[in-house]
């Protein structure tokens, strides 16, 4: 990018099934004045106001963003929303940057957001098609085929996912943001009630009322600060939805998107140069299918990488410290709590879930049909 | 600000009803014929930005269907705005100021003849304290109407000439020869008659930009971006003076700034001027002189192709300045009841 772009402040909110306290105009005014205070700016010093939530079916309400302009400070300012599918928390953080970058504006605040209570996601994502059949049945049926697809690819022993659900849950035990902060034991996922096969429920993520908030500034404004998360990359590609030849297990735009953030980062063996990495993984399995894609496993041994325990807390290239997608979901917000942790990780600031000198963090965000992908990777220090 | 310009524009016909197509085959049509115009090959296409509406399509992730049909294999960079496709305009500028990119496909799509524009409408607003009035884009911009003229004086015989003028404009338009002819007039929301509405159209529209060292190669009048902002209001209806455009006022004064432009004076402004009295609103906000030709495409007026009709103000000023027929021309686009946001283009056929 032609200018450094750094984080100085990130919020999120409270994350819960139903946030019965607030609105959604409130919920997203949560993350935005804890992020701004983070930063130590007011919402005047904001030029500008990224938007991103996931479909407006969701709440019920078309381009939210004018309505909740003034709750965001966005009054008087830019206002762009972006919608990129599930990976739009990502593409917002991108967009942010990009803003920066240009030259434009020197200090730009991302916000995303979901209230699912407010709604019926199962309904919301499952769009019925002018041509085609209804399809009721939401991301997880979606999404089951691909794990069943990838154990039988890879050899992978069938507790895979579980034991990926029991990472993320031990994770979620230790942040104190997390929306699910209830460890659960193998036995505990294995015999909870199976969802889609071979996704069980305690290896679904949750649906959360949640949001939260970055901001990025100039190296000028971010210079002299005490704790600032470097943009040492950012991308973010598609690819078609269907063809024939697709590898929906490990998708060009995703191995794509992941080398357009390495080079810019300067990262030649991912899993030697990351420190950390927060990934979206909304369904257990998705989780090493990811590892794969992002280069830290090879192909068909994501679930060995899982095995061996190297992507635990105190492992050599830990994954999801906060408990992921899997253990906080307010969709629209997920791809930039995934941005906001990883950039909290070079920070610093992740509490009982830091990761012990992280310098290097991806935070990984995809959507649609496995086509979307925005990844954004930050440093402790600007190069 | 590194320079960057538009080289290549492409509209399908406005339609009244687009029944026997799916908006992923006009999003085909227009982004093939953008990147045709360019002389660039798709693959040579840095970055791709789409704009479209889930509610007013009918449908939740309307623009990943979109996906298919913008050339997106092998994988491509792509981002998409829930906005009109002015603003993903902007975010492809974005893009290229940052120099990481040297080009970038922008496509948006809309139908509104997929249901009903009044009831897709009023889920725009805040949900709890306007949306239950039973507004519509059509109520709010009677209301905006009201203020105006209170404000101002001017009469219902300046929104009738704004409403004629844009009819004949229309009517010269060739993209516009499939539109039905205009409804039977009436009283539509006082003070505000149906012939100053907006019609409703169906349509998709892409341009393609390109960096400084590139665009020149592409094309031989580029329309070179001397400036763009946008801006946003409160969406609280009653913390607003709809008599005026203050996001207009400021996203124009940015824009100037950016360019570094002393005066307001353009050759051609096409305009979001959806209902006849947002164009003299408009003019004063942008400080539009009488030598403006303004709207000579008919505008939103004419044919109104909700989250295309922004990128097509952009489109319609580029290809004035690539034709050379303008040496400098302001496109501005709107969203939002009563003009909430609003965006300025400002182009210039000589490199700034």
């Amino acid at each position: 990018m032609s200018r450094r772009v750094a984080v100085v402040g990130a919020g999120q909110t409270h994350h819960a099934s139903k946030r019965l306290d607030v609105s959604l105009a409130g919920l997203a005014r949560e993350a935005v004045a804890r992020a701004l205070e983070d930063a130590a700016l007011e919402p005047a010093d904001v030029d500008a106001v990224i938007v991103g939530t996931a479909p407006d079916f969701f709440e019920g309400v078309m381009q939210p963003e004018q309505w909740l302009a003034g709750a965001l400070g966005g009054a008087g300012k830019p206002v762009l929303r972006v919608h990129t599918a599930g990976s739009v928390g990502g593409s917002t953080a991108v967009t942010a940057a990009a803003l920066v970058a240009s030259g434009l504006f020197e200090r730009v605040l991302a916000v995303a957001f979901e209230k699912h209570s407010e709604g019926d996601a199962l309904w919301g994502l499952s769009p019925r098609n002018p041509f085609g059949r209804a399809f009721g049945a939401g991301a997880g049926a979606f999404f089951a085929p691909h794990c069943r697809l990838y154990a039988e690819r890879s050899g992978a022993p069938a507790d895979i996912g579980p034991r990926i659900a029991v990472k993320a849950r031990a994770n979620g035990a230790r942040n104190p943001h997390a929306h699910l902060r209830a460890p659960v034991t193998l036995d505990e996922v294995l015999a909870s009630p199976m969802l889609w096969d071979p996704i069980r429920r305690l290896e679904s993520c949750p649906t959360s009322d949640g949001a939260a908030a970055l901001v990025f500034a100039s190296e000028a404004v971010a210079r002299g600060r005490r704790s600032v998360a470097w943009v040492r990359g950012a991308a973010a590609m598609a690819e078609a939805t269907s063809f024939p030849g697709r590898d929906v297990l490990d998708p060009a735009a995703g191995r794509a998107c992941a080398r357009a953030v390495y080079r810019q980062a300067g990262v030649d063996a991912p899993r030697r140069d990351l420190d950390v990495a927060e990934i979206y993984e909304p369904f257990s399995w998705i989780d090493v299918l990811w590892y794969e894609n992002l280069g830290l496993a090879g192909t068909d041994a994501g679930w060995r990488l899982l095995e061996s325990g190297a992507t635990e807390l105190d492992g050599e290239i830990p994954v999801n410290p906060s408990g992921g997608v899997l253990s906080t979901n307010p969709i629209g917000a997920s791809g930039l709590l995934r941005m906001l942790e990883a950039a909290e990780q070079v920070r610093g600031r992740c509490g009982g879930h830091q990761v012990d000198g992280a310098r290097l963090a991806l935070g990984h965000a995809y959507g649609g049909a496995s086509n979307y992908f925005a990844m954004m990777a930050f440093g402790s220090e600007p190069a | 600000m590194r320079r960057v310009a538009v080289v290549a524009t492409a509209q399908t016909d406005l339609t009244s009803g687009d029944s026997e197509v799916g908006t992923p085959e006009r999003a085909f049509e227009v982004s093939r014929a953008a990147v045709e115009a360019s002389g660039l090959d798709r693959g040579e296409i840095a970055v791709t930005l789409s704009a479209s509406s889930d509610m007013l399509e009918g449908r939740s992730f309307n623009f990943v269907h979109g996906l298919e049909a913008l050339g997106t294999w092998p994988p491509v960079h792509e981002s998409h705005v829930e906005m009109d496709g002015a603003w993903a305009a902007y975010a492809a500028w974005v893009k290229l100021l940052t120099g990481e990119f040297d080009s970038a496909l922008v496509v948006a799509w809309g139908k509104t003849s997929e249901g009903s524009l009044p009831a897709v409408l009023n889920t725009q607003l805040d949900p709890f304290v306007l949306a239950p009035l039973g507004l519509d884009h059509v109520t709010t911009a009677a209301l905006q109407a009201d203020a105006y003229l209170a404000r101002t004086g001017v009469g219902m015989d300046a929104l009738d000439a704004v409403a004629e003028r844009s009819a004949a404009a229309g009517a010269a338009n060739l993209r516009l020869s499939r539109m039905d002819p205009p409804r039977e007039d009436g009283p539509a929301a006082s003070p505000l008659w149906r012939r100053h509405l907006p019609r409703e159209a169906d349509g998709a529209c892409a341009i393609v930009l390109a960096a400084e060292g590139t665009a020149e190669r592409l094309c031989e009048r580029p329309a070179w971006i001397a400036g763009a902002d946008h801006r946003t209001e409160t969406g609280a209806l009653g913390h607003r003076d709809l008599s005026r455009s203050p996001a207009t006022e400021l996203a124009a004064t940015r824009a100037r700034e950016l360019a570094g432009w002393d005066d307001a004076a353009v050759d051609v402004a096409e305009i979001g001027a959806s209902f006849a009295h947002q164009e003299p609103l408009l003019r004063e906000a942008l400080g539009l002189d009488a030598g403006a030709d303004v709207n000579p495409s008919g505008g939103p007026m004419a044919a109104d192709p909700l989250m295309s009709t922004g990128l097509i103000r952009l489109a319609e000023a580029a290809s004035r300045v690539m034709a050379g027929t303008a040496r400098r021309a302001l496109a501005h686009a709107s969203a939002g009841h009563a003009l909430q946001q609003s965006m300025v283009w400002l182009l210039d056929g000589v490199a700034p």
